[in-house]
């Protein structure tokens, strides 16, 4: 890996902005614009935030049909590929044979050209994602890198209202689907997603008109650039997953709660990597699980924290921050089976102090999703 | 007339007699962020310079605030754990942390005056 720090086609808006920047999964990337994160974070709950995600791993898999292409992809994640139907999308992971995650990522099977499939994997794991694909891809399935693209977010409950008012015409989108835009005569890719738990899209754009769509959205008085910071408190709120924190190669997808991602078909059948530990622990339950967790109080508590049950240790804390939506602390981590059900008490070590928290329900702020 | 020093991890202490006034300063809670928890001592707390004598928290991490001198916790800002806020909107003022009854004056001789955290400052741009 190059010690090279990367920039996506926005850095140079971001520095105009006055972001304060820092190295996220060797790109430099905003982590908050100067009004701060507590803004950044309420403005895209409330209104529209825009995010520069171009650091993402932006990828086709081009296959003869999609009966092959969707075959080719499931020998590497427990999806249901194939029965993806056309401007739909699908959130899973890559598996090791352990049925550890390798990454988690999405997947959508534009309109129109039938056998490609259109992927969105983590920064910090496309490298390695785009390696073991093109060793693991049949002769007829390629790999096509879509590194000339960026890709932004538009999140929040007015993100629909201000894509529409730029033409874009996107009422008949719901959830998860994708199609064609054009946004201010730019051609576009939206996905109907996000990772804020609020209705939104996410808008691939060829590299070099990034900055003229950046700049197209936020001359609208309800968008506001949000940077990384922003990102993490509002995905812990919806209870999202950060890959290499709360789901890694030792986390299987039944203990980090993910088993809705992997259909029922997969699920009897099999055939992707670790499929005997995932179909094991569907039948007899995870040894650990990923949970929410709330604290009574103020006091943060943060990656790494123990979690303790009358006096052992139970789990670890895999995301904490303050959220900024409820006004008190929140986390997910993983506990034991046995501490796994809803509000459960549980202690958290904080600099040596045990702090009273409970098993949430995630996520801790309701889905806004469009249905 | 109280004279106020600083240290290089952006603590700044005010001083009165014997007595200092310990918080981070303006430059620092830029840096971090709005803050939304403060961990105090107790008082009556003895600390060693440059020992750990307060936590600030930001939505994305906690840092830790030193002693800029040793000396005794006599008194801390209970205002913060309700309103952690006050440290983003006047960290040298109503975003004190605690006070100190300072064990050693000659300590002091080893921080920077405002000039010298000014151009410090400067030099971390």
């Amino acid at each position: 890996m190059s010690t090279d720090v990367r920039h996506t086609p926005l850095h140079g808006l971001h520095q105009a902005l006055g972001a304060r920047m820092a190295a996220f999964a060797g790109y430099d990337m905003p982590i908050q614009y100067p009004t701060g994160i507590l803004t950044e974070h309420n403005w895209t709950r409330s209104s529209a935030g825009l995010f520069d995600v171009s650091h993402m791993g932006q990828a086709f898999l081009a296959g003869p049909d999609h009966a092959t292409t969707a075959a080719a992809l499931e020998t590497l994640c427990p999806a249901d590929v194939q029965g993806l139907t056309p401007g739909r999308q699908r959130y899973s992971q890559f598996l090791n044979a352990d049925g550890g995650i390798l990454d988690d990522f999405m997947v959508a099977r534009p309109l129109g050209a039938d056998g490609t499939l259109a992927l969105v994997v983590n920064a910090g794991r496309k490298d390695d994602d785009y390696a073991h694909l093109e060793s693991a891809l049949p002769k007829s399935v390629r790999l096509v890198k879509r590194d000339d693209r960026a890709l932004l977010a538009l999140q929040g409950p007015l993100a629909a209202d201000v894509v529409t008012s730029l033409g874009g015409a996107i009422a008949d989108m719901a959830f998860m689907s994708v199609q064609p835009i054009t946004l201010g005569g730019i051609a576009c890719e939206a996905s109907r997603s996000g990772y804020t738990g609020e209705d939104g899209f996410e808008i691939s754009v060829p590299a070099e008109r990034a900055a003229d769509l950046w700049t197209l959205l936020s001359t609208d008085a309800r968008v506001k650039p949000i940077g990384l910071g922003a990102r993490d408190s509002l995905r812990l709120e919806a209870g999202l997953c950060l890959y290499g924190h709360d789901i890694d190669e030792t986390t299987s997808p039944i203990e980090a709660a993910l088993t809705w991602s992997i259909a029922k078909r997969r699920r009897e059948q099999g055939g992707f990597p670790g499929a005997a530990r995932i179909q094991r622990e569907i039948a007899e339950g995870p040894r650990r699980k990923r949970v929410g967790l709330t604290l009574e109080g103020r006091q943060p508590v943060r990656e790494g924290a123990e979690i303790n049950t009358q006096g052992s240790a139970t789990g670890i804390v895999t995301s904490g921050t303050f959220s900024p939506s409820l006004n008190r602390p929140i986390a997910m981590g993983y506990v034991g089976a046995g501490q796994a059900a809803n509000g459960t008490a549980l202690d958290i070590v904080v600099r040596g102090k045990a702090l009273p928290a409970q098993t949430a329900a995630m996520p801790f702020v309701p889905h806004r999703y469009k249905r | 007339m109280s004279t106020t020093y600083y240290t290089q991890d952006h603590e700044y202490i005010r001083v009165d007699g014997n007595v200092g006034t310990v918080g981070i300063t303006d430059h620092a809670q830029q840096q971090l962020g709005d803050i939304v928890f403060v961990e105090l001592p107790a008082s009556g707390k003895i600390v060693a310079k440059g020992e750990q004598a307060a936590v600030v928290e930001s939505v994305k991490a906690a840092s830790e605030v030193y002693a800029p001198v040793s000396g005794e916790v006599i008194e801390t800002n209970g205002e913060l754990e309700s309103e952690p806020a006050k440290v983003n909107e006047d960290a040298a003022g109503k975003g004190w942390f605690l006070k100190l009854r300072i064990k050693d004056a000659g300590e002091l001789s080893g921080l920077m005056d405002e000039a010298a955290y000014a151009a410090f400052v400067k030099t971390l741009d």
